[in-house]
């Protein structure tokens, strides 16, 4: 029998099966960010140990730096300086604030060419599912884990179930990967993935460029899936090929020919296999206070559905109610979901020649400096300009609102996040997923707003 | 945080919450800590359903009615019942370090998220794995009577509802059920494993 994307990776990765336990699995690149790795340092500081392989291992704040250049909060600050300090003294690689290759690790990890496929890659953060359009195993973990690759390079993991996701067919106009992946958690509810590890395959994956594929194996965690895998393919090679870190050379052309092996087999068997056709897919909002509690944009709310009254209650909507035309207080536009640079293309070509809604404050946040250097040089931040929009500093910003980027109680907030929970915006606050191009037309209407309205 | 588990007899917190994410077991504000203070992870568990955005207690939340408000404490609150996909979103490990910190030793739900099961088992907090019917029963009965005991027996994998006598056996790993049965961490083990992780390495 063939063996999976999944297991092929996996499997070149064991140090050994513990007898009645888990998989002691080998860890090629672990990234840290300020939040959710000083307890780990504090472990090793604990045990007397050190790092075993720093090399290996790349930190830089995110979830705490300001999207503005005011100072950071102090409790953030405080995490910021914790993470400086465990780098020098572990002797870890620090990507800090401010330095031109500081950005969220989800976004800097492949763009640097650190994310390269057949990777293991872990981090304390459950979106490091990221990484796996890139043809690696990414996944989330604690902090507790974190120390365990920290001291060990390796971690201790019962193996997932291996599930497909094929999604056929061209995608309609107007339509992104961030709605594929909304239109999947509708499908698949935000369990529905929970013990698997999921493959994304079709023709709708093949031609989907690499900032695509990065968005929806970002989200695979809003489905329960700890890891999204894309096989690597040559959209994959051209955009990995002269990465700072990507080899080079004979090297890159030994290590390609490596990544050619890195698919399903024809023969293998997955736990679970679904497909979708790209054509059911629309532009897609979310009504409710979980990413799978979502809608096309011109659809009405359901009667029952995963929600609660409270939840509904909580968002303000009612069942039955259609959205479209409803003001909104705030667009987001960035986050590891949708902050790369085809994400700021597109929410420019609906903004270009329009203005920016008087009732809307607007928070545009690149993903990364380098993001942030590309919107420059391509005359993205004029267009913006023009329109009435600024263009703010890289950071995980209002996604998770840690730094000063809150949404007011109350208020609503149209997002190209990843997740639409309460209060995760701010205390009070009530989100709107959606892609960059709905976030745009929304923006400059003030209401939400179909983007096929705009898109040519 | 190490705790020795073999057999915990309690009552019980019912929070039926179906897909209750980390962000509600403990807000991204109170993650700004570089510290493991079991008190203030504690006194952050369920936060923002606890108290109003201007810091009134939420009288109608399960946690501040008379029945279920006294901190845990042995044979006392040291069990969740809990809804579906308990710990769904964010792999912060300061959701289970809000339930360690607030006192409780197991959480039983019919299913755990992947990643918040892992840190609540390295946090040495048991999650139990249940029938939806037999946690419905669990929610029923404590409804009926807020002094339920349930009994959870790690070196049997057996969960007892005293209240019907129903139970039902849960899984675990041998390997995991040694270490929480004797205060172990995986780290420990990761450590004395140096000569294969070598031997890894240069194959």
């Amino acid at each position: 029998m063939g063996k999976t994307l999944f297991d092929k990776i996996w499997d070149a990765h064991v140090v050994q099966n513990v007898p009645d336990g888990p998989t002691q699995l080998y860890i090629d690149r672990l990234y840290c960010h300020e939040v959710t790795s000083p307890q780990a340092f504090d472990t090793l500081r604990d045990k007397g140990i050190g790092v075993l392989r720093p090399q290996q291992i790349f930190a830089m704040p995110d979830h705490n730096t300001p999207s503005t250049s005011d100072a950071p909060l102090p409790v953030g600050a405080k995490q910021m300086e914790a993470l400086k300090k465990n780098c020098a003294e572990f002797g870890i690689t620090l990507f800090d604030m401010g330095s031109q290759d500081n950005g969220i690790i989800h976004v800097v990890g492949p763009e640097k060419g650190l994310s390269l496929p057949g990777m293991t890659i872990v981090c304390g953060d459950s979106h490091t599912s990221t990484h796996g359009a890139v043809g690696a195993l990414a996944m989330g973990i604690g902090t507790s884990e974190v120390a365990q690759v920290l001291a060990s390079q390796c971690i201790l993991q019962q193996k997932p179930k291996t599930m497909r996701i094929n999604i056929e067919g061209t995608l309609p106009k107007g339509t992104t990967a961030k709605d594929v992946a909304l239109y999947i958690m509708a499908q698949m509810t935000t369990s529905g993935a929970t013990g698997y590890a999921v493959e994304y395959a079709g023709s709708t994956i093949r031609s989907m460029s690499m900032e695509g594929r990065l968005t929806l194996s970002n989200l695979s965690i809003e489905m329960g899936s700890r890891a999204g895998l894309i096989a690597p393919d040559e959209v994959t090679f051209a955009y990995l090929k002269g990465r700072e870190y990507a080899p080079k050379g004979e090297a890159w052309e030994k290590a390609v020919a490596a990544w050619k092996q890195l698919y399903s087999d024809a023969d293998a068997v997955f736990d679970k296999e679904v497909t979708f056709r790209a054509e059911d897919i629309a532009p897609r909002i979310t009504y409710g206070t979980n990413p799978g509690a979502g809608i096309a944009i011109d659809e009405q709310i359901p009667e029952t559905g995963p929600f609660s009254a409270e939840e509904l209650a909580y968002m303000q909507f009612q069942p039955g109610q259609r959205l479209l035309g409803t003001p909104v207080d705030y667009v987001f536009l960035g986050a590891c979901t949708n902050g790369r640079i085809e994400d700021f293309r597109a929410f420019a070509s609906v903004v270009e020649g329009r203005k920016k809604a008087a009732n809307v404050v607007a928070w545009l946040v690149p993903g990364s400096w380098a993001v942030r250097r590309q919107i420059i040089d391509e005359g993205i931040d004029k267009v913006l300009e023009d329109a009435g929009f600024e263009l703010r500093l890289p950071s995980c910003s209002a996604c998770l609102a840690m730094n000063a980027d809150k949404v007011p109680a109350g208020k609503l907030s149209i997002s190209t996040s990843n997740r639409n929970f309460v209060g995760r915006q701010g205390p009070g606050a009530r989100t709107i997923l959606a892609s960059p191009l709905t976030v745009a037309a929304s923006a400059v209407t003030g209401v939400i707003t179909d983007p096929r309205t705009f898109v040519k | 945080m190490k705790q020795i588990f073999d057999v915990i007899t309690s009552t019980c917190i019912p929070i039926a919450i179906d897909n209750c994410n980390t962000d509600l077991i403990i807000p991204a504000r109170y993650l700004a800590s570089t510290t493991r203070d079991p008190k203030f992870f504690g006194d952050a568990f369920m936060h923002d359903l606890r108290y109003t955005t201007d810091g009134q207690l939420v009288a109608d939340f399960v946690m501040n009615q008379s029945a279920f408000s006294e901190a845990p404490r042995e044979g006392v609150h040291e069990i969740i019942v809990a809804g579906e996909n308990w710990g769904s979103g964010s792999s912060r490990e300061h959701a289970a370090w809000a339930i360690a910190g607030y006192g409780v030793r197991v959480v039983i739900s019919s299913s755990f998220a992947d990643i918040h099961r892992n840190n609540l088992l390295n946090c040495f907090v048991l999650p139990v794995v249940v029938s939806p019917a037999f946690q419905q029963e669990l929610f029923a009965s404590i409804a009926a009577d807020p002094q339920t005991q349930v009994r959870v027996d790690l070196p049997n994998q057996k969960v007892t509802n005293l209240a019907t006598g129903h139970s039902e056996s849960f899984d675990i790993n041998g390997y995991k059920k040694y270490c929480l049965m004797n205060g172990l961490d995986d780290i420990d083990f990761l450590l004395k494993s140096k000569d294969k992780i070598e031997a890894y390495e240069k194959h």
